[in-house]
C-alpha cells in the first residue's frame, strides 16, 4: 500500500524529500552559526571603547532633536543624520568638551530648533509663557462668570409664592421616594 | 446671542490657526548660519582626487554651494535647473558631494550632466555638519567676502531661483 502510494504520488514525495533535504541544510547552517561565536564577534563593531563617554553621549543626545525625523531625539533615531551627529558628539566628548560647549556647537550650526528645550528669548516668549497666558484667561473668565452668577442670585430673590411652591415640590419628591 | 457667537468665533480662530499650521513646512528651519562666514573647508575634488579645493579659494566671487548625493532623489528634481543656471554663466556652482561613493557620484554626473564648476567630496559628512546640512539637497549663496547670504533647504525650484536666488546673486555681484 505504501509503495503504491509512493508510486501514485511520486511528485508529492519528491517535493517532500526536497524540503526535508533543504531543512537539513538549514539545520546545519544554524548549527554552524550557533557554535561559532567567534565569527559573530568579528561582525559586531564595538559601540564604544569608553562606556562613560557613551553614557554621556546618550544623555546629551536625548536632549537634542533629530532634524530629519523631527519627532525623534538624536539618541533614538536611526537616521544617518543622527548617527553622524552622535559620532560628532562622541568625538567632542573624547576631546574633553563640556556638554555646554557641544550644545553651543550644534546650535551654532542647526539653530535652536535642535534643542528640545529652547532658550528663553524674545522669539520664544510666547512658546514658554503662552500656556500660562491661556491659563490666566481661563481663570479670569471663570471668576467673571462666577461673580455674575452670584450677583444674579442676589438680584433675583425668590418671592414667597415661589418659595412655597418649591417647598411643596420638595415635599412631594421626598414623599414619593419614601413610599 | 453672544453665548453662541463667542464659542463659534473661538472655534473659527482655532481652525484658522490649525489651517496655517498645516500649511507650514516643518522642514524649513531658519539657519543660524545666514549672515555668518561660511565654515572653512579643504576637500578632495571629485574628478581628480589628488587636487583639493578650499573655501578660501572662492573669496572675491559670489558662488553657490550645492550639497548633493547620488542617493538623493530630490537632487534629480533640481538638477536640470542647476544645469540651466550653469549654462547661463551667471554664477558658478560648486558641488559638494555629500556622504556618497565616488564611482556612484561620477556615474550620476555622467548620466544627468555636470553643472558644477568644481565638485568636491565630503564622504563622511563632516563638512556637512559644519554647514548644518540635514536635508539634501541644500544650496548656499555665499558672497565675495565668504558670508553665507541664503540657504535653500530642499530642491531649488524655478520660483525660488527667479524670485530669490538670482536677484540676490545680482545684488551681491554688484557690491564690493
Amino acid at each position: 500500500m505504501s509503495l503504491e502510494f509512493i508510486k501514485n504520488h511520486r511528485q508529492l514525495v519528491t517535493t517532500w524529500l526536497r524540503i526535508l533535504h533543504g531543512k537539513r541544510q538549514l539545520v546545519l547552517l544554524l548549527t554552524i552559526l550557533a557554535v561559532s561565536p567567534l565569527g559573530w564577534a568579528k561582525v559586531a563593531v564595538p559601540v564604544a571603547e569608553n562606556p562613560e563617554i557613551e553614557r554621556r553621549m546618550i544623555a546629551l543626545s536625548k536632549e537634542l532633536r533629530c532634524l530629519v525625523c523631527q519627532n525623534e531625539s538624536l539618541a533614538g533615531s536611526q537616521s544617518d543624520f543622527a548617527k553622524d551627529l552622535r559620532r560628532e558628539i562622541r568625538e567632542q566628548l573624547i576631546a574633553n568638551k563640556s556638554n555646554q560647549e557641544i550644545t553651543d556647537f550644534l546650535v551654532a550650526r542647526y539653530g535652536d530648533f535642535i534643542l528640545y528645550r529652547p532658550p528663553i528669548k524674545s522669539t520664544t516668549l510666547l512658546l514658554w509663557f503662552g500656556p500660562f497666558i491661556f491659563l490666566l484667561i481661563g481663570a479670569g473668565a471663570l471668576i467673571i462668570y462666577l461673580k455674575q452668577r452670584r450677583k444674579l442670585l442676589e438680584e433675583m430673590p425668590l418671592s414667597k409664592e415661589q418659595l412655597d411652591q418649591a417647598e411643596t415640590l420638595l415635599k412631594k419628591g421626598s414623599d414619593g421616594d419614601s413610599t | 446671542m453672544i453665548r453662541f457667537l463667542l464659542p463659534l468665533v473661538a472655534f473659527i480662530v482655532l481652525v484658522a490657526f490649525l489651517l496655517v499650521g498645516l500649511n507650514l513646512n516643518p522642514r524649513k528651519i531658519p539657519s543660524p548660519l545666514i549672515g555668518k562666514p561660511a565654515p572653512e573647508f579643504q576637500l578632495q575634488q571629485l574628478y581628480e582626487s589628488e587636487k583639493t579645493l578650499a573655501s578660501k579659494d572662492n573669496l572675491g566671487k559670489v558662488w553657490l554651494l550645492n550639497v548633493w548625493a547620488s542617493w538623493c532623489a530630490a537632487c534629480r528634481e533640481e538638477h536640470p535647473l542647476l544645469i540651466q543656471l550653469a549654462n547661463s554663466g551667471v554664477v558658478p556652482i560648486y558641488g559638494l558631494n555629500y556622504k556618497d561613493k565616488r564611482d556612484l557620484a561620477l556615474q550620476w554626473l555622467d548620466r544627468f550632466g555636470d553643472p558644477y564648476t568644481v565638485s568636491i567630496v565630503d564622504p563622511d559628512g563632516r563638512v556637512g555638519i559644519e554647514y548644518g546640512v540635514y536635508g539634501v539637497p541644500e544650496t548656499y549663496v555665499i558672497d565675495k567676502s565668504g558670508i553665507i547670504q541664503y540657504k535653500q533647504i530642499g530642491p531649488v525650484t524655478v520660483d525660488v531661483l527667479e524670485k530669490t536666488i538670482l536677484p540676490l546673486v545680482k545684488g551681491l555681484q554688484g557690491g564690493i
